[in-house]
């Protein structure tokens, strides 16, 4: 089983779901490098996929070329049927929505605020109306507030909303970034390591609030190094080595594989390979 | 003379510096950008202004104070339209490109106001010669005699232009903080990718950047032409510098500060006219004044005096 690539419409978790997600070949080179080499992935409703690999691998160019930051070098990315234009904005329309490996909050905004901003491509009034404070500009800055509010409750910062986000301590800042995210009302969440730097048992709340997140409907894909935590919570794992897909499978089948062990620590000396 | 007499006259001349540093200051805070044709659009601003009073009052010899607002939205029209147009069509191709070649394009842009005005404006079939100074309407209840108040005696154009500094500067903070595009521009400013993926137009937003410091630089020269009586093709230039001197001597990026430096500045250069004795006072050294200013903050505080924290980068 080590060498198959699993089909997501024969796995278990997948039977009877739609594909919200399909990258099709999606290959990045900047000059003569290839950061990421025509990568295949596909995302269900409602799955968590984790993403795995050593670092360089490309995991994060790729959630860049995902979420229109990069301009794919060649293959395109399918979300519920359309194909993706390369802009961030409108992918964010489109549903999908991330977080960053090195934190990316508004640092001189109130928690509360780097939230509200999340929820800019929900709402419709422009410049005119917000400056005249009309009434369907009031209603919709009433209730972004009301939803904000909302969302530091879910990830668990109710009643820290009025701190700046640079002084907020870094687990917070991790969960802050997340509720931001869900803000602007994705069906896919893209986490880049959301438990980096943590301890045990911010990891393991954080475990919980991906879990609670993927309750409400979301599917999720998620880059992380902590083994445990994507194998406690993936349905299905990639692992990218190199830029490729080195094996698609479930959490078990990619953990016993002797070929993800060696991408990440190398293989043990033996006499058929001396130099190792 | 009393203390008093330079004072309001510096914070006067400081109100202007703080309208146009303000423009430098938002655009700068979101595209770090130092926008050097900015001076100019004060100078169209101005001639927009008193465009209007000439369709509108002239015929009619009309001077009431009604006439104003009408001349500072036709100003603001004016200095917005161009301010867009040189966003759009000047400095968005160079987004990218090295930072030299934006600066360049600010002083061909410059050079091509200042000449356009110059060449064109007395072309317009009513619109007097602009190749040298042009009169500007002397609206009576804003430029009347003088006010004596408490031993001081104050001019009225003061009076308007610290009123619009102070309403501008309401308006800009509540237009910041308490509205969703001015939360956009923050965020913007702070990180202008992640807030793409926040689902804002960045593109919109600094074009609404360009917008509200043209506004506010056309208020400043509707003010100036009616504090010295007229405006002319190349006052955008040292207004423009000195601005910029005060945008900087505030901290780049913020606009408290942009406001703050031009006062400073505007005080600062009056009454060094006044007290300095000797060979170095008076007049004719103001300007050095102003600029002294200018490298003795560079030199000890070099973020300016409020450093960058409300519009910046962390």
């Amino acid at each position: 089983m080590s060498t198959a690539v699993l089909h997501p419409e024969t796995d278990g978790h997948a039977v009877g779901r739609e594909v919200m997600l399909r990258a099709d070949k999606v290959t990045m080179k900047f000059g003569g490098l290839t950061a990421v080499d025509s990568v295949d992935m596909t995302v269900h409703n409602g799955e968590i996929v984790g993403l795995i690999g050593p670092n360089g691998a490309g995991k994060t160019t790729f959630f860049n070329c995902l979420t229109g930051m990069y301009l794919p070098t060649s293959g395109q990315v399918t979300f519920n049927g359309s194909v993706l234009p390369p802009k961030p904005r409108e992918v964010v329309k489109a549903g999908m929505a991330r977080t960053f490996q090195n934190i990316r909050l508004f640092p001189n905004m109130t928690a509360l605020e780097n939230v509200m901003v999340g929820r800019y491509c929900r709402t419709s009034s422009g410049a005119f109306t917000s400056i005249i404070h009309g009434p369907k500009y009031r209603a919709e800055e009433i209730a972004t507030r009301e939803r904000a509010a909302e969302l530091l409750d879910f990830v668990g910062l109710g009643g820290e909303g009025g701190h700046l986000a640079r002084n907020m301590p870094y687990g917070n800042q991790r969960r802050l970034e997340i509720a931001r995210a869900l803000a602007t009302d994705p069906k896919l969440l893209l986490l880049d390591e959301p438990t980096a730097g943590m301890n045990p048992q911010e990891t393991k709340d954080a475990e919980e609030l991906i879990f609670r997140i993927r309750d409400t409907g979301l599917a999720i894909v998620v880059i992380e190094h902590d083994m445990k935590f994507i194998f406690n919570l993936c349905d299905r794992v990639l692992c990218l080595v190199r830029g490729k897909v080195l094996i698609e499978g479930t959490a078990g089948e990619v953990q016993s594989d002797p070929r993800v062990i060696e991408a990440y620590i190398g293989s043990p000396k033996t006499k058929e390979n001396p130099d190792a | 003379m009393t203390f008093l007499d330079p004072l309001i006259n510096g914070l006067s001349l400081g109100s202007l510096y703080a309208l146009i540093a303000v423009g430098y200051t938002v655009v700068y805070g979101i595209v770090q950008l130092i926008n050097f044709a900015h001076g100019e659009i004060f100078m169209v601003g101005a001639f927009g202004a008193l465009s209007t009073w000439i369709v509108l009052g002239q015929a009619s010899a009309n001077l009431s104070w009604w006439m104003l607002p009408l001349m500072l939205v036709g100003g603001m029209v004016v200095g917005v339209t161009v301010a867009v147009l040189m966003e759009r069509f000047a400095y968005r191709p160079l987004r990218h490109a090295p930072r030299l070649a934006p600066l360049i394009t600010a002083i061909g842009i410059s050079v091509f106001l200042q000449e356009f005005v110059r060449l064109f404006y007395g072309a317009i079939p009513g619109f007097p010669d602009a190749k040298a100074a042009v009169v500007f309407p002397q609206i009576e209840f804003f430029t009347g005699p003088a006010i004596e108040f408490g031993g001081a005696v104050i001019q009225r154009a003061t009076f308007f232009t610290l009123g619009a500094l102070a309403v501008s500067w309401a308006f800009l903070w509540f237009f910041v903080n308490k509205t969703k595009i001015g939360r956009a521009m923050l965020a913007t400013s702070q990180d202008p990718d992640t807030a793409r993926l926040m689902g804002i137009d960045v593109n919109r937003i600094i074009t609404i950047a360009f917008a509200v410091g043209a506004a506010l630089a056309a208020i400043a020269g509707t003010a100036h032409g009616l504090r010295y009586g007229n405006i002319d093709f190349k006052m955008g230039f040292l207004a423009g510098l000195k601005a910029f001197t005060a945008a900087v001597l505030g901290g780049i990026g913020n606009i408290n500060g942009a406001v703050v430096g031009g006062l400073v500045l505007g005080v600062v250069e009056s009454l060094a006219t006044v007290y300095v004795p000797g060979q170095f006072g008076g007049a004719a050294w103001k300007d050095v004044w102003a600029f002294v200013l200018l490298i003795i903050v560079l030199v000890f505080r070099p973020q300016g005096i409020m450093g960058a924290k409300v519009v910046d980068r962390a």
